[in-house]
């Protein structure tokens, strides 16, 4: 691909990670075999190569699992508090030990760029443990004037955009507020998840505290399945219209439901804006680890008047994405996750085109096997497309204007998401403003896709409920002693 | 026959800036056992040892309190893992300079290695504690934000010697604050014992400085000094916290001082954020929030 004296040389990244051949299911402090005796491959989407074989649970290594968790829960949430941030604390010390190996398998299985990986993830993974490590025995701070106590056993169930992050932002909280865990990975990406039951094992996590089954969309249903029987409260991060599945499923059987879901989310620039500054925000908005990101600022709202100037920026940067091998330490842009992501995206890309949209790609080659998609944007975009409404997640950017402010905050909430926003402006004032009318969880001014342990994020209306991070992430995985009595399902 | 072996006696010296000077008035007092017996010399720490560690302080707060409160939580981290690390030897020296029990003594250093943890736990919360958004009636952006109050003088009191350090000393520097250590001259060997813990941890050089010296010759002297921000003590002598009261006069010092006996095991205060509370300053921010 050096067609030019000035293309980069390529800087592939040499650490490998020691995995074996097969994995079990963690279920009590041991890798065991999974009782369904189903097990399928895990693939690198950039080479489709198989990496390891993983177990497949079925509905009786999700029970077996459940009642680890419960067998491990009186004791874990009767530790004192300060022990388990001790246990919490050397977690997050090892995987910063271990971030290199973590953010290389992160890669392989996932497709995304090992920048994106060892720079992004694995720091963020490592500070979630630690900043809720310090949680521990601070909870009575959090929450003012009330006692808080574990709930129980939770249902975790993850995307595989972030794996090991989503695992971090689900177990750490969890774990700090005493609960114990029944965590799932998603099913393209399984690996990293198992590499964190190794280290948790390695830190003297007690057995059973937390337990990771593997598998498909069956073994999550089989998690949610034992709501109010065994499961005292699900998490769930993927889609909206899982989620709802997920919330249908365990209606009335008193359980805690927190769910982060999809988004579409307006990246909006003022004509006052810094432009250059807000091509880098507009391109790490929606092309950041290939468009798979749930807050991807995925609709573009351009102040009428700067349109034509911040395309062409736009376009020349998007020039420069470099596309391909994940373990490339120089790629902008990696592997799609999964053959059936990429046929997702493709279906978008053509309703874009087919229903009037002008189509722009970056003209680059993609490598013979693997998952590829060039990153897109579409111009001259109506609100009623499909690629304007529905979530692609993927490196698809809709592109729309506004005149005023008041249009594009109308325009931006027009939507039944309300995960994230962002706006560009020079003037405070009018970012502040814009922050306090946009229905969203988190916007970012002059900033995008920026994440942090002690910074909550979740979603407004159909891009779910609850937070994760913070001190208001905490409510997700307390049973307050004021609170009122809960209805049903629990002993 | 073998004769005894000598040992090699530890010189004990000031911690300041990261490093391990005599004090510049070349004073040394002898240091007893709880048997009587003289076990090392302990540096005398001046006035000018006094001045010395304020400048080195002041250059290195400014750039503590810039790092992130993570930074700063995993190198408060990394203390109670040096300290750890030197459990028999705190304990020993406990042992050897109270008469305690070796039980005694290691419940002490337990109890201020996990109370390190808690405070390394506390820099990236206590925003979140002590500040907030305020919801002014009008259309403001309002926040409010602690942050360090600058160089903090700790006067140790000389009951429980490790744990009533670590209890003064963390909760000012968890904040981004630079803590210069006046630490009872008996219990030397065991302020020096936390000076190499901090040197050989991340906590950059100034951020901590102890000096061992009597609290009567140097507290009227951090009382007038005008780069002294605030001062913490606990159970001093009325007239030592008199004079480090005085220092309220001098340049509006926050003087924060347990009078009576503090009971340093108590974790319901010792880990809360109001420990923390009185060695930062509340910031707040306004912004228009329409044009």
């Amino acid at each position: 691909m050096n067609q030019t004296p000035f293309a980069y040389a390529p800087a592939p990244e040499s650490v490998r990670p020691v995995l074996k051949p097969a994995y079990g299911l963690f279920i009590g402090g041991k890798f065991v075999e999974p009782r369904s005796g189903k097990s399928f491959k895990t693939i690198n989407p950039a080479t489709e190569e198989s990496i390891a074989m993983v177990a497949d649970a079925g509905a009786e290594d999700v029970a077996r699992a459940v009642a680890a968790a419960r067998k491990a829960l009186p004791a874990w949430s009767k530790t004192k508090p300060a022990e388990r941030a001790k246990l919490l604390f050397r977690v997050a010390r090892r995987i910063q030990e271990r971030s290199r190996e973590l953010a290389v398998l992160e890669s392989m299985n996932g497709g995304k760029p090992i920048r994106e990986s060892r720079d992004e993830d694995l720091p963020l993974v490592a500070q979630h443990f630690f900043h809720h490590a310090g949680w521990c025995d601070k909870l009575m701070y959090a929450f003012a004037g009330a006692t808080a106590h574990p709930i129980g056993v939770c249902g975790q169930i993850i995307p595989w955009n972030f794996p090991l992050m989503m695992a971090a932002w689900k177990l750490a909280p969890a774990l700090a507020c005493g609960n114990t865990c029944v965590l799932k990975p998603a099913e393209t990406t399984p690996l990293t998840a198992l590499m964190l039951g190794e280290i948790l094992q390695e830190c003297g996590l007690p057995d059973g505290v937390v337990n990771i089954v593997t598998g498909g969309p069956d073994a999550g249903r089989a998690i949610t399945a034992l709501a109010g029987r065994g499961v005292d409260k699900i998490a769930f991060t993927g889609s909206t219209e899982v989620g709802k599945a997920i919330a249908k499923s365990v209606a009335g059987t008193g359980t805690k439901l927190t769910l982060e879901l999809g988004g579409k989310s307006p990246n909006i620039v003022f004509a006052d804006a810094a432009l250059d500054q807000a091509v880098e925000g507009v391109v790490s908005g929606i092309w950041f680890n290939q468009g798979h990101v749930c807050c991807a600022g995925s609709r573009l709202f351009l102040e009428e008047s700067i349109h034509d100037d911040f395309i062409e920026r736009l376009k020349a940067r998007m020039k420069m994405l470099r596309v391909g091998d994940p373990l490339d330490k120089n790629t902008d842009v990696g592997a799609i996750n999964s053959k059936s992501q990429l046929e997702v995206i493709n279906r978008f890309v053509s309703a874009g085109s087919a229903e009037g949209a002008q189509k722009f790609e970056v003209s680059c080659d993609l490598p013979k096997k693997g998952f590829w998609c060039r990153p897109a944007l579409f111009t001259g975009v109506q609100p009623s497309h499909t690629i304007a409404r529905e979530e692609i997640f993927g490196p698809v950017l809709s592109v729309m204007t506004f005149r005023t402010p008041e249009e594009a905050v109308q325009r931006a909430n027009n939507t039944t998401y309300g995960l994230s926003a962002g706006v560009w402006t020079e003037k405070a004032a009018r970012a502040l403003e814009m922050s306090n009318r946009l229905s969203a969880g988190v916007v970012w001014l002059n900033t995008f896709n920026r994440f942090d342990a002690t910074a909550p994020f979740g979603g407004y209306r159909e891009s779910g409920f609850g937070r994760e991070g913070g001190r208001q992430g905490l409510m997700s995985y307390v049973k307050l002693a004021n609170a009122k009595k809960k209805t049903g399902g629990k002993r | 026959m073998t004769a005894a072996r000598i040992e090699v006696a530890k010189t004990l010296k000031l911690y300041m800036n990261g490093g391990f000077p005599r004090s510049e008035s070349g004073r040394t007092i002898p240091i007893k056992d709880a048997k009587g017996r003289v076990v090392a010399h302990a540096s005398h720490a001046s006035r000018k040892d006094l001045r010395d560690a304020v400048e080195a302080a002041h250059a290195a707060q400014i750039k503590w309190a810039a790092a992130t409160a993570y930074n700063r939580g995993q190198v408060i981290y990394r203390i109670a893992e040096m300290l750890e690390a030197r459990r028999s030897e705190l304990v020993s020296l406990i042992c050897s300079i109270e008469g305690r029990t070796k039980a005694d003594a290691a419940r002490e250093v337990d109890h201020a290695i996990d109370r390190t943890v808690c405070f390394a736990g506390w820099t990236d919360k206590i925003a979140a504690v002590l500040g907030g958004k305020q919801p002014v009636a009008g259309p403001y952006f309002v926040f409010t934000m602690p942050e360090a109050t600058g160089t903090v003088a700790v006067v140790v009191p000389d009951c429980t010697p490790l744990l009533s350090l670590i209890s003064l000393v963390l909760p000012v520097i968890s904040a981004g604050n630079a803590a210069i250590v006046i630490a009872p001259m008996t219990n030397a060997p065991l302020a020096l014992a936390v000076g190499e813990a901090l040197a050989t941890s991340d906590v950059p050089a100034g951020v901590v400085n102890i000096l061992t010296g009597p609290r009567t010759e140097l507290c009227p002297w951090i009382a007038s000094h005008r780069d002294i921000a605030a001062i913490s003590g606990a159970f001093l002598a009325q007239a030592d916290a008199k004079s480090l009261e005085i220092g309220c006069a001098e340049n509006l010092k926050r003087v924060h001082m347990h009078h009576d006996a503090p009971d340093f095991d108590d974790d319901a205060f010792w880990h809360s954020p109001f420990a923390i509370a009185p060695f930062v300053e509340l910031k707040t921010v306004w912004h228009p929030s329409a044009l």
